[in-house]
């Protein structure tokens, strides 16, 4: 055998050994490769009649294996390959490759020998289905790390070598779907009382004992090739209970995904149709689904966007070559409100040296709180030890006195948005800055050219624009000046990244890039609002297009009067008078005249309970506009979201246009992470490339527009990547993805 | 085309649809068997001259499994040559055997024959048969499925009925239901059900709460709260988004009762009454059967009375009483409210919410029940119909001979 990916051996007593080993990863995946030798392996295994059972392992210490390798399976998503053959030639071709795996897997476990894994690590998706064929599965019980899981889900596709079969088969349908739907990893001691391990022992005796099994089991059989196998909860249409977990599971699907999602849809499909069918045929189906799924544009888009830009970005994709790591020991943050204080947790927590700054020690020390609040809280969840919780709070340092700025690398200025005071602070606090140390700002829409002229080192000066609650968003939106340099963006990468969230670098302008794009879809929801959609119509079709929230909803987190605020400036920006507007007066009626600014007050378009949250949409809210529409089905559904989603990215197309952004990943993510666009599109720019596809997207646009107005209007860039046929990741292609395509 | 005129009908009294109901006792085929055998009986009839029987049946399994009606008919002792079929169109079923009976008259494919229902509720529950409408995803995703309780619910939430609403409805149908058994306006078609010793096991139906008031059906919890809760409600938004929320107004004491029952109705041409000697009493004047959205499920009664009617080139104010299965209370309000009828017209003997919904049989009680109605007050015409799960409705005019 010729093996690159496994060693293989057999030892004295006839139980072959095979090592999982991808040569030059840390971690092994199911390459192409990693499937050939996993099927050379097993026709050895199969036909050595010396071999008398097996043990598979891994050479990696992070675990066994971390799935399919996505960079390839990503390239195979989505859409139908240019090719010769026949659409039944094709799609024989597709099945027996996607089946390759699911078929050698079987052959193992039904091979007559015993065949145990030994689990020092994680074993997630592909690696988990390996694990799952084989007979036996013990799992190290001293590495933290360890856990397992088909996070297929996630990125829009489904486990495909088997795992929405043996699992149901082996803990019940009801337990599985909850893992597999939501592709959530269990810790090694749930994996053993749910019966996925079957034994722990210390990770340096997981071989061993693989081994003492196979000799003392040689006729070990999967539980469902035993006679009289029972499916754990039954199975649906034989028994009333698991029907009602089938019928219960499309219901939940439906309520929390709205359809939205393809993979999930056609788990429930291999969970409920494989049950009732024997395995062999069970897995040929779940095959057909996978390659169902696989060819859906969601999956191409949420691998790329979800996965492989994730990554890309996480890991400073963006960042400037030719700068040394920036090292960050001591990091000022000026301002201690609710940014502020996020912020500092945020750092300390990272492990960096924070000095918090208000006008007040008082002040400051309030926002010290709010990591206080934190610490306890994750504490009592356990979390955090109590120690290293005092230990992070013990780098938050609170002061009114910009002395102690001395030796900070970087200082975050978090004050109101007034550009007068953050000129005066941006002075006091270079006057302790070295001459290397970033200075960056968390303003949302302050553009940072004009802020960086209070600056005697406007190079060093640099937008660093968070979203609030700090600790939960992963997001930070980096904005370059005119004069802002490379080597202090990658400062500021370095920055994002030490304190582990994903930077998206964008180019100046007024809104930057994501509030900029975020306000197009409550504009579109108050526009709908003023022609007499009901406001229920608005919120649920908002929800329901794949947004988190309705934009009525969005509005009133943000504050009807910041609202009201920015629609008049946006107005006057624009000749329009607002106030003989229909939008106009109602948002001046509602704040001005019924007091009602949105949640801060309790009160808006939503009325809210005493925890803050909505309780009922305000009832008098069409005391002003009447409801023209009440009804909706299914097409005008499809109507208001396309008007949703298409205006965001029009928006989007915008920016690209004016060069606010130039990589289409920064598109996508930014899109996601920033206001949550509908995430099974991949983000904007995917949206347009992979759900539409350019030329049917501008059309789209082009008819949306003609109806409701220019908002909709493609601009020249839409225009001519249509004319060439190009999407955004064509036209902006990040530098280093063009690299790789070379 | 012949006439199908209708002959007689009869029905068993309702049980309660649970252990302790007074029918549990009796098999679905015993009772199924005492329906044919009293509409033989009492109109002496030579089964030879029977061709065909429909019976309705919704559960479909166990005992009531495997062509119920043919089992029927051969432990009622017809003639041999009398064929027997079980159809299922949900809570339409008994109206639709009657229907096909009817049509098979009218095409000439039988002279004679039966259309009826059979379902035990209590021994054969709800739901026994299964099907991959509600468990599997590809279907139940793209049809919204939810409950059908879910579905009252929302046409209450979407049209506007309160729980008061619902309640007084429902006040109203028991007290429709008491006076009916009062005055004795059942007596001409219910047949007592006998037990195995021939002794009387049930001559009145006994889900009736007579003394139901508003205050009494206010204590009662909604019940279809729970299953909304767990995602159904979501589901149900998704095609009508207008809805902010669904208000759960429907409970046991307005929602139609689980009930065990049978009924048997007659149809034949002209000609063949005529050898029987018997005397029509009414005759089919229109049939029809339509689908709807099949999330909010019950709002086909209204669809199927249009088309109906205009198969029967009339008006809704040419009918003088409709009869609307009362699954829950929402269902017949929304019909009123749609069709602009007057409540005086409909259910004027109360209906399901009273004395109970035995799936498979209702619709051909509710025929039955509008022929007596016809011969009571002398009026022309009536309209029969139902909801229908998975979004239907069937629909049949009658008028008095």
């Amino acid at each position: 055998m010729n093996l690159e990916t496994f060693k293989f051996s057999v030892d004295g007593d006839g139980v072959a050994h095979a090592v999982f080993d991808v040569p030059g990863r840390s971690m092994n995946t199911l390459t192409a490769q990693a499937i050939a030798d996993i099927i050379a392996i097993t026709g050895e295994i199969s036909t050595n009649d010396k071999i008398v059972g097996a043990v598979l392992s891994s050479g990696k210490p992070s675990g066994f294996c971390a799935g399919a390798d996505l960079g390839e399976m990503g390239e195979q998503a989505g859409g139908v390959p240019d090719t010769e053959m026949s659409e039944a030639e094709l799609k024989k071709a597709q099945f027996d490759r996607g089946f390759s795996l699911n078929k050698t897997l079987r052959e193992l476990e039904t091979c007559g020998k015993p065949v145990a894994v030994a689990l020092n690590g994680l074993a997630l998706g592909g690696g988990l289905e390996v694990a799952l064929a084989c007979h036996y599965r013990v799992a190290a019980n001293d590495n933290p790390k360890i856990q397992f899981g088909l996070p297929e889900a996630k990125i829009g596709l489904l486990p495909g070598a088997g795992g929405t079969q043996r699992l149901p088969r082996l803990i019940g349908a009801q337990a599985a779907l909850e893992y597999i739907l939501q592709g959530k990893s269990m810790r090694v001691d749930k994996a053993l009382s749910l019966g996925v391990i079957n034994a722990l022992v210390p990770g340096d005796e997981t071989v061993a004992k693989a081994k003492e099994w196979v000799l003392a089991n040689p006729n070990a059989k999967a539980p469902w090739d035993e006679k009289g196998f029972k499916m754990p909860g039954g199975v649906v249409h034989r028994s009333p209970g698991a029907g009602q977990v089938a019928t219960i599971a499309n219901a939940m699907l439906a309520a929390q995904s709205y359809g939205n999602y393809p993979a999930q849809k056609n788990i429930l499909s291999c969970v409920y149709e494989g049950q009732q069918l024997p395995i062999d045929a069970a897995l040929r189906v779940e095959t057909r689904y996978f390659l169902n799924t696989q060819a859906r544009p969601e999956a191409k888009a949420m691998i790329r966007s979800l996965f492989l830009s994730m990554q890309a970005l996480g890991k400073g994709a963006s960042r400037p070559q030719g700068v040394p790591k920036y090292e960050l020991n001591k990091v000022a943050v000026i301002g201690a409100g609710l940014m502020g204080a996020g912020i500092a947790y945020e750092q300390a927590r990272a492990g960096i040296e924070t000095v918090l700054v208000d006008i007040s020690v008082e002040n400051a020390e309030k926002g010290k709180d709010y990591a206080r609040k934190l610490v306890e809280k994750a504490v009592q969840r356990g979390k955090l030890t109590e120690e290293k919780g005092e230990a992070l709070l013990a780098r938050i340092h609170p002061t009114d006195n910009y002395d102690d700025f001395k030796g900070a690398d970087l200082v975050v200025e978090a004050v109101f948005e007034n550009p007068e005071l953050k000129a005066k602070i941006t002075k006091m606090a270079e006057e302790q800055l070295s001459e290397t140390a970033v200075m960056g700002s968390n303003t949302s829409t302050l553009p940072i050219t004009g802020l960086a002229e209070a600056s005697v080192r406007p190079e060093n000066f640099i937008g660093i624009h968070f979203f609030s609650p700090v600790e939960r968003m992963g997001l930070v939106e980096i904005i370059m000046g005119e004069k802002t340099s490379q080597e202090t963006l990658a400062k500021s990468i370095d920055y994002v990244l030490a304190i582990r969230k994903t930077p998206i670098v964008v180019n100046d302008s007024r809104g930057f890039y994501t509030s900029r794009c975020f306000g197009t879809y409550t504009q579109e929801g108050l526009t709908m609002l003023a022609e007499g959609i009901k406001p229920a119509i608005i919120e649920n079709v908002g929800r329901q297009s794949g947004m988190p929230m309705g934009p009525l909803e969005v509005s009133d987190s943000v504050g009807l009067d910041t609202a009201l605020k920015v629609g008049r400036q946006m107005a006057e920006a624009s000749g329009i008078d607002y106030s003989s507007n229909e939008l106009g007066q109602m948002m001046a009626w509602i704040v001005e005249d019924k007091g009602r600014l949105g949640r801060k007050a309790g009160k808006g378009f939503y009325d809210y309970g005493d925890n803050g949250k909505p309780t009922r949409i305000w009832p008098d809210l069409n005391s002003q506009i009447e409801v023209t529409v009440d009804e909706c089905p299914p097409d005008m559904k499809q109507e208001l979201i396309n008007r949703f989603l298409v205006r965001q990215a029009i928006e989007v197309a915008r920016c690209f246009e004016e060069g606010v952004i130039t990589d289409a990943r920064d598109g996508d993510i930014g899109s996601i992470l920033a206001w949550g666009f509908a995430p099974y599109t991949g983000g904007c720019c995917s949206y347009v490339d992979l759900i539409w596809g350019i030329k049917d997207f501008v059309a789209e646009a082009d008819r949306l527009a003609d109806k409701y107005g220019d908002r909709f209007r493609p601009n020249d860039l839409l225009r001519d990547m249509a004319a060439k046929g190009e999407g955004f990741y064509d036209r902006f292609a990040p530098a280093d993805m063009e690299k790789a395509a070379a | 085309m012949t006439d199908a005129f209708v002959y007689d009908a009869v029905r068993t009294p309702r049980g309660k649809g649970k252990k302790t109901g007074s029918l549990h006792e009796i098999t679905a085929l015993n009772l199924a068997t005492q329906s044919l055998a009293a509409i033989r009986d009492r109109n002496e009839l030579d089964t030879s001259d029977v061709d065909d029987v429909v019976l309705g049946c919704v559960s479909p399994v166990g005992e009531q499994g495997a062509d119920i009606a043919r089992v029927a008919v051969l432990n009622a002792e017809y003639a041999e040559t009398t064929a027997g079929v079980q159809i299922d169109r949900f809570c339409a079923s008994g109206l639709e055997a009657c229907n096909m009976a009817a049509a098979k008259v009218i095409s000439g494919e039988a002279d004679m024959a039966i259309g009826g229902g059979i379902e035990s509720m209590s021994r054969v529950p709800m739901g026994a048969s299964g099907g991959a409408w509600s468990s599997d995803p590809e279907i139940a995703l793209k049809s919204y499925f939810a409950p059908q309780g879910i579905g009252a619910d929302t046409i209450a939430t979407k049209y506007g009925f309160s729980r008061d609403d619902v309640d007084a409805y429902a006040v109203e149908s028991q007290k429709r239901a008491a006076r009916a058994w009062e005055e004795g306006r059942f007596s001409k078609s219910i047949i007592p059900v006998k037990d195995q010793m021939g002794g009387i096991q049930l001559d009145r139906d006994e889900h009736m709460r007579p003394d139901a008031d508003m205050q009494s059906l206010a204590g009662l919890n909604p019940s279809f709260a729970g299953m909304g809760g767990m995602g159904f409600d979501e589901v149900i938004k998704q095609r009508y988004p207008e809805l902010e929320k669904i208000d759960h107004v429907h409970h046991a004491g307005n929602s139609s009762g689980i009930v065990d029952g049978s009924a048997a109705v007659l149809f034949g041409s002209e000609e063949m009454g005529k050898k029987h000697g018997l005397k029509p009493r009414a005759r089919i004047k229109a049939m029809a059967s339509i689908g709807s959205e099949p999330g909010i499920m019950l709002t086909g009664p209204t669809y199927v009375t249009q088309k109906v009617l205009k198969k029967a080139g009339m008006e809704v104010g040419d009918i003088d009483i409709y009869e609307l299965n009362e699954a829950f209370a929402s269902v017949p309000m929304l019909m009123m409210q749609l069709l602009d009828i007057d409540h005086d017209k409909m259910n004027v003997n109360g209906g399901a919410i009273a004395m109970g919904h035995p799936l498979g049989a209702t619709g051909a009680m509710l025929l039955g029940t509008m022929v007596d109605e016809l011969e009571r007050t002398g009026k022309e015409t009536a309209l029969v119909t139902l909801c229908v799960g998975a979004g239907m409705g069937t629909a049949t005019i009658i008028e008095r001979v």
